[in-house]
């Protein structure tokens, strides 16, 4: 049951099976389609705001997942502003952990932060999380979630996913790409190892400094969370 | 045992051949092959920069790059193509035509054509640009703008069009609109 609680490393490398390599799945996201309604909405009230007013006025979007060849020219050919910052990379390619006297390793948050999320106050209209929640280490869940809601603007929306608690310690990690406005296409992504399963009053914990929120339940093992700030 | 064909015959140098002229898909061989000419790194008329060589300031030109070194400061090709070499480490900004990354990139990018990042890049700084190719484990971290072109530049590009272009081709060129245009 360890890794109910988590580890202090969100990267533990495990072999997989070479069918499992490269797997590609097809998913239909209704989470993922009431995400893109929503946009489709600011997007209408940026256009007749352009009508009224020559401005330069764009979407903003923040894509937490991996860089996705799909999903950066599905938002950008729309004139949507996108950014990407793939948080998973970030703990693979760096150490956070400190060092502290008596030798207790922990995870240096306020590194962390210093080194990503540098992002404006109300920046975003909206926010693709997708499921890093679940694979990032404990100390960084609720304070990124907090960030997350300074960065989107007041009614801004955040897509995320959870594992269920059917989903084991191997569940594999996916990257999301966008083939239609509700449908996924999951493609097996490098070997992160699923940290902890939030049950719905965790979810609501979580995302309770939000607005409001609403929970899709798929078949398979992911819950989709759209959130409203 | 087989009939020799006559196509099979050697060509005597001396004969008097027919005025070639190629297929249909002939053309679009030549295009393909001269399509990736400004990828090409080995060309004659681009520079190179070798992974030895380190440059802190600005590198500006007036002609194609290939770049394998480091540079920290500023890059300005205007209307050229840059290549940053899977060993090319960039600290600047850069202003290009077109740029195609296998190496490390820290800076804003603003090409006026295209993007095209390898499986080896990693790019960390702000994109502009008409277009964008990303291979699949490529890392990019920062904002991707694809600005509009004015429509009157596009009207009057449609309008200097040849009459055999058709309208669907010359609409092509332009940016495509945003999602609520489609509909």
């Amino acid at each position: 049951m360890r890794w109910l609680r988590g580890t202090g490393e969100a990267q533990i490398p495990r072999r997989l099976p070479a069918s499992q390599l490269q797997q590609k799945i097809e998913r239909h996201s209704s989470g993922f389609a009431e995400f893109m309604r929503r946009i489709s909405g600011e997007e209408s009230r940026i256009a007749e705001a352009k009508l009224r007013v020559a401005s330069d006025e764009k979407l903003c979007i923040l894509d937490l997942g991996q860089t996705s060849p799909i999903n950066i020219p599905f938002f950008a050919q729309r004139g949507i502003r996108l950014y990407n910052e793939d948080i998973l990379r970030a703990f693979r390619e760096k150490t956070y952990m400190v060092q502290e006297e008596g030798g207790i390793e922990r995870l240096d948050v306020a590194k962390f932060f210093e080194e990503n999320f540098a992002y404006n106050e109300g920046q975003f209209d909206a926010i693709l999380c997708w499921d890093i929640a679940d694979y990032l280490p404990e100390p960084v869940v609720k304070p990124m979630i907090e960030k997350v809601h300074q960065m989107l603007k007041p009614g801004g929306t955040m897509l995320a996913f959870f594992h269920t608690k059917d989903a084991g310690p191997d569940a594999p990690y996916f990257r999301y790409n966008i083939e239609r406005h509700d449908t996924l296409e999951l493609v097996q992504g490098p070997s992160f190892r699923l940290q902890r399963v939030f049950n719905n009053r965790h979810v609501e914990n979580l995302f309770k400094s939000f607005a409001s929120l609403k929970f899709f339940l798929g078949r398979d093992q992911v819950r989709e969370v759209l959130v409203v700030r | 045992m087989w009939k020799s064909r006559p196509e099979d015959k050697p060509i005597s140098p001396n004969a008097v051949q027919p005025a070639f002229t190629p297929p249909p898909t002939t053309h679009s061989t030549v295009a393909l092959k001269e399509s990736p000419k400004s990828s090409d790194p080995f060309r004659a008329d681009v520079a190179h920069i070798g992974k030895s060589v380190l440059i802190k300031g600005e590198l500006s030109g007036s002609e194609d790059l290939y770049l394998d070194g480091e540079v920290e400061g500023s890059i300005d090709l205007c209307e050229h193509s840059l290549v940053i070499g899977p060993n090319g480490r960039i600290r600047a900004s850069i202003a290009a035509r077109e740029l195609v990354l296998h190496g490390r990139v820290e800076g804003n990018v603003h090409a006026t054509e295209r993007v095209e990042l390898k499986k080896s890049s990693t790019l960390m700084g702000d994109v502009s640009t008409q277009r964008i190719v990303i291979e699949d484990g490529a890392f990019f971290k920062g904002a991707i703008d694809i600005p509009k072109e004015p429509k009157n530049e596009v009207r009057k590009a449609a309008a200097s069009a040849p009459a055999h272009v058709s309208t669907p081709a010359a609409v092509s060129l332009a940016p495509q609109g945003s999602f609520l245009e489609q509909k």
